[in-house]
């Protein structure tokens, strides 16, 4: 069943502050195999000019998608998450994620559509400091797969 | 930000060092820890097939995030990456083998943009597939 197109534009309330530690982005660091000293170094990350280390440009995700179980998991919205895969993802950065951040997330769904007999859903998700900066925008795209499998 | 490439050294088509990643069924269980992503398909093998998958396959976000190392070991500080967008066409199969798969990574500039940034086109392949379709990051050099 198509996914009701009404849904589009609809934002979601902004998740729960996530204070991102220095020890959480060692270990993601450290299981993406990244040696980069601006994630684990504070005189490193200081060298290049930042307050603190830095997180791996992928980190976000983890909060983005989190916060977008508020879409996935939408009784409204009905979709069905066993035949989702993720289609793609895009970060736009205004600044690093640092060490010390309190982020929250606000959930927008930006496009539903129908290709092929598959459902496309567009999630964008805004991370923001609790101070109201703008750290970086996560956006992805769900794809729900007529039959198929593959793909992630 | 401290950024180890010159805008004025690049041009379209210089190619940045390409490397090669590792990826073992030890290094998924590692990432699903830290990412806190513990769908199955990526360490258990029966449900993986039944699922349709022809084994336990990578994390997309993991495969991401490799694939930008080459960029990010290129200009040094990874705050100069301030875009990064990926398709994932592929999975990265990772056989129970002790050996696992590689994510060979090749990547060049594709096009120079204002304000000393340029584009930087990304291809990640594994066993000889794209595992990642329009892999871009606009990087700011200094």
């Amino acid at each position: 069943m198509p996914l009701d197109p009404s849904f589009i534009g609809r934002t979601y309330p902004p998740t729960e502050p996530y204070e991102v530690g220095r020890e959480k982005i060692r270990e993601f660091a450290v299981a993406i195999g990244d040696a980069n000293p601006a994630y684990v170094d504070q005189e490193a990350a200081k060298a290049l000019g930042h307050p603190d280390v830095i997180a791996p440009l992928t980190f976000p995700f983890m909060l983005s998608f989190r916060a977008a179980a508020q879409v996935v998991e939408d009784p409204e919205l009905g979709l069905d998450y066993s035949r989702v895969v993720h289609g793609d993802q895009k970060f736009v950065y205004t600044r690093p994620v640092r060490a010390g951040d309190r982020l929250s997330v606000t959930i927008s769904i930006d496009a539903i559509k129908s290709l092929a007999g598959n459902e496309v859903l567009t999630i964008r998700g805004e991370v923001g400091d609790v101070s109201g900066e703008h750290v970086v925008t996560s956006i992805m795209t769900l794809v729900a797969r007529a039959a198929e499998a593959g793909g992630e | 930000m401290t950024v180890a490439v010159r805008f004025d050294e690049v041009q379209v088509g210089t190619e940045l060092p390409a490397r090669s990643f590792p990826v073992t069924r030890a290094t998924l269980v590692q990432y699903a820890g830290a990412s806190g992503d513990f769908n199955p398909i990526h360490w258990n093998e029966k449900f993986a097939l039944e699922v349709g998958l022809p084994d336990v396959i990578a994390h997309g976000m993991f495969t991401m995030a490799e694939a930008v190392r080459v960029v990010t070991d290129w200009v040094g500080d990874p705050a100069a990456v301030v875009e990064y967008g990926v398709r994932f066409t592929k999975p990265v199969v990772v056989p129970n083998d002790g050996v696992g798969a590689t994510i060979e990574v090749a990547a060049k500039v594709a096009a120079l943009l204002e304000d000393n940034r340029v584009r930087v086109d990304i291809v990640a392949t594994s066993a000889g597939q794209k595992v990642l379709g329009m892999a871009r990051a606009v990087v700011r050099l200094s």
